[in-house]
């Protein structure tokens, strides 16, 4: 089965966010009076075949433990969606 | 036994040659090169990971370096005892594999700093400081985007505790505040040792101040002091 799998890193809450503070000024410099908060992440997504769902799911999460995020300094969320196979 | 001092190389490392220099003009021994493909690397007594940008800093600093194969082999050596120094990407790959606690992140003013800083000498009774007097200030240039070490409040207090924190950004007169830190590091600090006591990292570069032709010899007691601690163990250059 063809599977989508996508990924989303974030900097832990407890972590500065030098990237996200930058935008979070240059939105206010830009009308933005109303901006509480900016933080900057990163979205991996990954086309896999696999054998079900809860595999892929077990594989990919610990893909993103051990690599596509850093877990002292970040967090992650997976999805995951079966493609057609059309 | 005569000392073994080797270079890891990964693709996009260019400290590799310069660390090379600087440990045999100092130390007057020799320093080999290993690729980052090697599975299995001799008994090392010194095992360097010099700067650069190792698969272009893609996803995170080191965060690909980690899984070369070469890797599992300083682990290895770490293990054995053997003196590991990272130095900038060094640094930066040995906080990923984990050999060494925190991570470094974006430097808080989003910039590229490439520039003479000042550091406070922390520990002198680590293998890596011997040399240099408690609270010696050395003028040495740094070179990186992501060198603001962070890591959770009781990691930091740890290794406060246990004088792991080994050097911190200073200015010239030795005081450090919040705001010598270039790249915004939690207590100013520049580099910090392993749970054993054996893995350096720092953010630093040593291998350019380690030849007064060259602007200076400010970095040049970390190679002595390498060969002075392995020198107690029986091993000569």
């Amino acid at each position: 089965m063809k599977f989508k799998a996508t990924v989303r890193v974030m900097p832990k809450p407890s972590v500065l966010d030098p990237q996200g503070a930058a935008l979070e000024r240059a939105l206010r410099t830009m009308g933005g009076e109303g901006v509480g908060s900016v933080r900057v992440g990163k979205r991996i997504e990954i086309v896999l075949d696999g054998p079900g769902e809860a595999e892929v799911m077990e594989l990919v999460a610990r893909w993103a433990d051990q690599l596509l995020a850093n877990p002292n300094m970040e967090t992650f969320g997976l999805e995951l969606v079966a493609l057609d196979e059309a | 036994m005569r000392l073994k001092a080797a270079i890891v190389v990964f693709p996009g490392s260019n400290c590799d040659r310069d660390c090379a220099r600087a440990w045999e003009f100092v130390t007057g021994g020799k320093a080999s090169f290993v690729w980052h493909k090697e599975s299995s690397m001799e008994d090392c007594d010194v095992v360097i990971l010099p700067g650069g940008f190792s698969f272009g800093d893609y996803l995170r600093s080191g965060a690909i370096a980690r899984f070369s194969p070469v890797m599992a082999e300083v682990a290895r050596l770490a293990k054995r005892g053997s003196l590991v120094l990272g130095i900038c990407n060094g640094f930066q790959i040995l906080t990923e594999a984990g050999l060494l606690p925190g991570s470094l992140i974006r430097n808080s003013g989003l910039k590229y700093v490439c520039k003479d800083v000042f550091v406070r000498v922390e520990n002198v009774s680590s293998p890596f400081t011997g040399r240099y007097e408690e609270g010696q200030v050395l003028r040495i240039p740094i070179s990186h985007g992501e060198g603001n070490y962070n890591a959770p409040g009781d990691v930091l207090e740890r290794l406060r505790d246990e004088g792991r924190v080994v050097l911190r950004y200073s200015d010239p007169s030795g005081r450090v505040g919040p705001d010598t830190a270039p790249n915004g590091s939690a207590d100013s600090i520049a580099g910090v040792l392993g749970e054993g006591g054996n893995v350096l990292g720092i953010m630093p570069h040593p291998e350019r101040v380690s030849d007064r032709q060259l602007g200076g010899t400010d970095g040049a007691a970390f190679w002595e002091s390498m060969v002075d601690s392995l020198r107690v163990k029986g091993i000569r250059v």
